[in-house]
Order: C-alpha cells, then sequence, then structure tokens
C-alpha cells in the first residue's frame, strides 16, 4: 500500500531529483520532502548550459525548474551545498558532509554522472575545464569571446554544440578527437561526416585520430593541447568532453546492485525496495531492446522520475516511452529516437547536402532508430513506429515524395 | 505580466501569473501544472507542451514557426487551435489567456 504521508529523501537535486519532487507533489504526496544537493543551486536544466545560455540567449532564471520559494511552498525542505557522504540502509538513514542525518522511508538516488577527467600532465591548469555544471559553465563562457581559442577534447555533443556556440561567440575553435569521426559512439558515420563538414564550413578546424599528451601551460594557465604526434594546438581554454561516471558510490557502498550505474527495474526501483534511482545514474531496463542501458538525457531523466512518483504514490506508472535525444547546433536540429541495436541496414531519407534529413536504422521492416536533421516529420513518425513496432516499406521510407504519414499507413 | 488559466482534461483549472517574456510552457512548469510536460524545455524538439488555444485568443499567440507546424502535424490530438505553448511568448496581451491541455502528452 502507498503511504502518501511517507518521508521521502532525493539525494542528488538535478533533473531527476527535482523532476521526482515536483511529480510527487502532482500526484497527491502529502508526506516531508528533502531534497539534497551538493551544487548551490535549485534545480535547473543543464541542456542550455551548452546551447541557448552559452551563446547568451537564455538568463538563469529560465534555466531553473522552479522559483526557489516553490520548494518551501509546496513542503519541500532543500539541502543545497551539502553532499549526501554515506547511507545506512538498516537505520534508514543517509548522512550529510555536515554531519547531519536524515531519516527516511522512501530513499531517491537522482545523482547523476560527472564529467570523466584525463589522467594526463598539466590537466589541472587553469583553463583546462569539463561542461557539467552552471558554475562549468560561467568559467567556460568567460573564457570565449572574439579572438579568443577554444580546444575541445572530445567530439561528443557536447563537445559540439560548445563549438558552434564559442563560434557564434566570435571564438575560434578546434575539435580534438581520439577516434577517426566525432560523435563515434553515439552516431552513424553519415552523420559523423555530416556534423564535421557542416561545422568545418563554419570555421571549426578538427583534428581526428588525434591522441592527447597533455595541456600545456605558462604561469599556472593552460595555453595548449600538446598531441602524441608532437604538435602543440595553442588555446585560451581546453574543454575537456570525454564522457560521464554515474554517481553510483554510495549506492555501491551500501550494497545496493549496480553494473555501470544502480540497476533499476521498470519502476526504477533498485534492489532495495525502498530506494529508487533515476536518472543519469542508473542502469535501466529498456523493453523494447530487450536490454539494460545508462541513458544520459532529459527525457529518460523525467520518465524514471514518474516511475518512481507512481510507484511511491501507488498510481500505474507512465506509458513506456521510446528513448529519444536533441541537440541543437548553428541552425540544425537534429532529433534522435531509439537505439540502433541489432540494426542491418541503414537507409538514408532526404539530401544532407540541403540539411534536411534522417537516417534510419531497420531491423527487417522495423526502424530500430532514427537521426533526423532539420526533420520533425522523419523524427516523430520514426519514435512512433519504433514504439509501435510496425513494420514498414523500405521503399516508401526511402521516398521522400511518400508523405511519413503515408510511410506508417 | 498575464494571468494565465490552464485548465487540465478533466477540467481542474490552474490560474496562475507569467512573466512577460518567457513562455506559456514555463508558466506551467515553474508552477507545477500537471499535464505539460516539456521534455525539452522550450527547444521545440518534443511537442509534449501541446495546448488548445481558446478561440478568443487566436489571434494574440503569435505566428507558428515552419518548425512548430511541423511537430505539431505529427502530434497525438491535433487540433485547428493546436499550439506547442513553449512557442507562445507571454506579453501584458495575454492577459486572461485560457489554454486547454491534451488527456495525454505521449
Ligand atoms: C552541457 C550539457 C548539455 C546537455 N544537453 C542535453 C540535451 O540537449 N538533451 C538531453 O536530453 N540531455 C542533455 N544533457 C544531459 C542531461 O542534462 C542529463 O541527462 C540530466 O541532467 C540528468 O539528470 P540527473 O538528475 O540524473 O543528473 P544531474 O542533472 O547531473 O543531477 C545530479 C545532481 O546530483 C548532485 N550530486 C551528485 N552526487 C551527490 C551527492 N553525493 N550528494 C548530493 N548531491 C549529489 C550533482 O552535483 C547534480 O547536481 C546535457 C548535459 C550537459 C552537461
Ligand atoms: S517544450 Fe518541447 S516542444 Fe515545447
Amino acid at each position: 500500500m502507498a503511504d502518501l504521508a511517507a518521508r521521502v529523501v532525493i539525494a542528488g537535486a538535478g533533473h531527476a531529483g527535482g523532476s521526482a519532487a515536483a511529480f510527487l507533489r502532482q500526484y497527491g504526496h502529502t508526506g516531508p520532502i528533502a531534497l539534497i544537493g551538493d551544487e548551490p543551486l535549485v534545480p535547473y536544466q543543464r541542456p542550455p548550459l551548452s546551447k541557448a545560455w552559452l551563446k547568451g540567449e537564455a538568463d538563469a532564471a529560465s534555466l531553473a525548474m522552479k522559483p526557489a520559494e516553490w520548494y518551501g511552498d509546496n513542503g519541500c525542505s532543500l539541502y543545497l551545498g551539502l553532499s549526501v557522504v554515506g547511507l545506512d540502509r538498516t537505520a534508514r538513514t543517509v548522512s550529510l558532509s555536515d554531519g547531519r542525518s536524515l531519516g527516511y522511508d522512501v530513499l531517491i538516488l537522482a545523482t547523476g554522472a560527472r564529467a570523466r577527467t584525463l589522467p594526463l600532465p598539466g590537466a589541472d591548469l587553469s583553463g583546462v575545464m569539463a561542461l557539467r555544471t552552471a558554475a562549468d559553465a560561467e568559467a567556460l563562457k568567460a573564457a570565449l569571446g572574439p579572438g579568443k581559442r577554444l580546444a575541445v577534447v572530445g567530439g561528443g555533443y557536447v563537445g559540439l554544440e560548445a563549438a558552434a556556440s564559442a563560434r557564434a561567440l566570435g571564438s575560434e575553435a578546434v575539435i580534438i578527437e581520439r577516434e577517426e569521426r566525432v560523435l563515434a559512439r553515439v552516431a552513424c558515420p553519415l552523420l559523423s561526416a555530416f556534423f564535421t563538414g557542416y561545422h568545418q564550413s563554419r570555421g571549426v578546424t578538427f583534428e581526428l585520430s588525434a591522441g592527447v599528451e597533455g595541456f600545456a601551460g605558462q604561469d599556472g594557465r593552460v595555453t595548449g593541447v600538446r598531441l602524441a604526434d608532437g604538435r602543440t594546438l595553442a588555446c585560451d581554454a581546453a574543454l575537456v568532453g570525454v564522457g560521464a561516471i554515474p554517481n553510483d558510490e554510495i549506492a555501491q557502498a551500501a550494497g545496493l546492485d549496480c553494473k555501470g550505474g544502480i540497476l533499476v527495474d521498470a519502476e526504477a526501483r533498485t534492489s532495495d525496495p525502498d530506494i529508487f534511482a533515476i536518472g543519469d545514474v542508473t542502469q535501466r531496463p529498456l523493453p523494447l531492446y530487450d536490454r539494460t542501458v545508462r541513458l544520459e538525457s532529459v527525457p529518460n531523466a523525467l520518465e524514471q522520475a514518474k516511475q518512481a512518483a507512481s510507484a511511491i504514490t501507488g498510481r500505474p506508472g507512465p506509458a513506456p516511452e521510446v528513448p529519444w535525444f536533441w541537440s541543437d547546433q548553428y541552425d540544425l536540429k537534429l532529433q534522435i529516437a531509439g537505439m540502433p541495436f541489432d540494426a542491418d541496414t541503414i537507409l538514408v531519407r532526404g539530401d544532407p547536402a540541403a540539411a534536411k534529413f534522417a537516417v534510419f536504422h531497420l531491423k527487417g521492416d522495423w526502424i530500430q532508430a532514427v537521426e533526423a536533421v532539420n526533420a520533425p516529420p522523419e523524427f516523430m513518425m520514426g519514435k512512433s513506429l519504433i514504439g509501435s513496432r510496425k513494420a514498414i516499406s523500405r521503399e516508401k521510407l526511402a521516398d521522400p515524395s511518400v508523405s511519413m504519414k503515408e510511410v506508417a499507413a | 505580466m498575464a494571468r494565465i488559466t490552464y485548465v487540465e482534461h478533466d477540467g481542474t483549472e490552474h490560474i496562475v501569473e507569467v512573466k512577460n517574456g518567457t513562455s506559456v510552457m514555463e508558466g506551467a512548469i515553474k508552477n507545477n501544472v500537471p499535464g505539460i510536460d516539456a521534455d525539452c524545455g522550450g527547444a521545440c524538439a518534443c511537442a509534449t507542451c501541446h495546448v488548445y488555444v481558446d478561440a478568443a485568443w487566436d489571434g494574440k499567440t503569435g505566428a507558428k514557426s515552419a518548425m512548430e507546424e511541423s511537430m505539431l502535424d505529427f502530434a497525438e490530438n491535433v487540433e485547428a487551435n493546436s499550439r506547442l505553448s513553449c512557442q507562445i511568448k507571454v506579453t501584458d496581451e495575454l492577459d486572461g489567456l485560457v489554454v486547454r491541455l491534451p488527456e495525454s502528452q505521449h
């Protein structure tokens, strides 16, 4: 039986944790909610940190998910600037970095992920940075501007977006990638080539298949990135974007099942029935693909926040969603749905040269994933077809003169 | 500042004050109005901020961009008065606006 008066403690006040508090109230939970976060800010959105906010097109107030007063007005106690340092599952308490401990009936772990760092010489120079938090983004923005040179180590989405924003602010940008293409882990080769070309035509330079040996500096400040081939690329700031590591240490120490993140079920419950985990920190089931994955996306954080809040308040869970993601670079809107697992064919619809196309990953006549550039119909209909597992005709899908509605009919 | 009424699918009304320059979607999220998900935070990438705009307000909510049209075209339960609420900017003109929410955003 759900206990609407249960004391809920949420560890991690990010997108997932903040949303869980909001959904609990929407779903009628009346018990006290404590939200503990090691950043000094109320829960905020990270996606604009590499996009609109970095370019100066969005202000800090628009980043916050709820105004600060909302929490107090809605019975949520905020413990900001404090870390959860321990979890005692027998006593049902979490301990905080200031020595206090809080008791819970239900605990939600929403500690997210942190930027992976490079253990290289010079990595501690000032100006060598990551982009995960609002504080990181402030530091990056301060380092950009006309004439400044940004070196991005790692060609993932955050790195590409930061490079696009740097160009918009009048800075030079070079992207250094260890693999032979950018987005190697997360997109197909065609998309990698498209984005590389698009960035190049806007003045970004690329060093592909390039190893980084370390960072050069002067007076404690970075002045360049040293490559394995002996060259040093001069820069005023170096952004390291080489992936993220789940913050699952507390869960591990408390004996919860973890494997590349905290293992959860379709209700976001961990191996302890009184403890849920949501967001980037989880390894979650993806029934559509018969796998577990660790996703790093806002839609995933929101879906799991709803799952946990539903389970806690005794409501039926939300309908399962197709995982999806978006990225904004220059005038490009990239929308990706699904995962290309087990795909046997890649089918391109539309014209990459016109910057309006979609790449479909097919398994037989099923769509497993779609990567759509400035192509909302392909994204929306593709996402729906992925979820419904409806077989499609490859010929129709490949022919842009056949509308997506007709493809799905 | 505009006073905006959000009507949930079951008829529950939420009346909130929304700041000029923000969007009708933000007004709902910042006040925890259920029924608007806004997965993409206003990037016009998700269509989970779908609302129906009351006829009286038709001319005042601004024109739809091609991107919004295109996203809406493929959303569920779309009507002639459907909008993506993240694309409606709040001004004094919108004081009294009423928007209705669809049964589901997914
Ligand atoms: C620059 C950038 C751009 C992005 N762009 C997109 C995008 O376009 N689309 C998209 O879908 N996703 C994007 N993402 C990913 C998205 O922001 C994350 O998936 C989302 O924030 C995950 O939410 P979360 O709550 O799990 O983690 P987080 O938002 O990281 O929140 C976790 C919080 O817990 C805190 N914490 C960790 N350990 C402790 C502890 N022991 N005690 C207390 N607090 C702790 C952390 O400091 C953090 O504040 C982007 C991320 C970044 C960094
Ligand atoms: S919030 Fe995503 S389209 Fe409006």
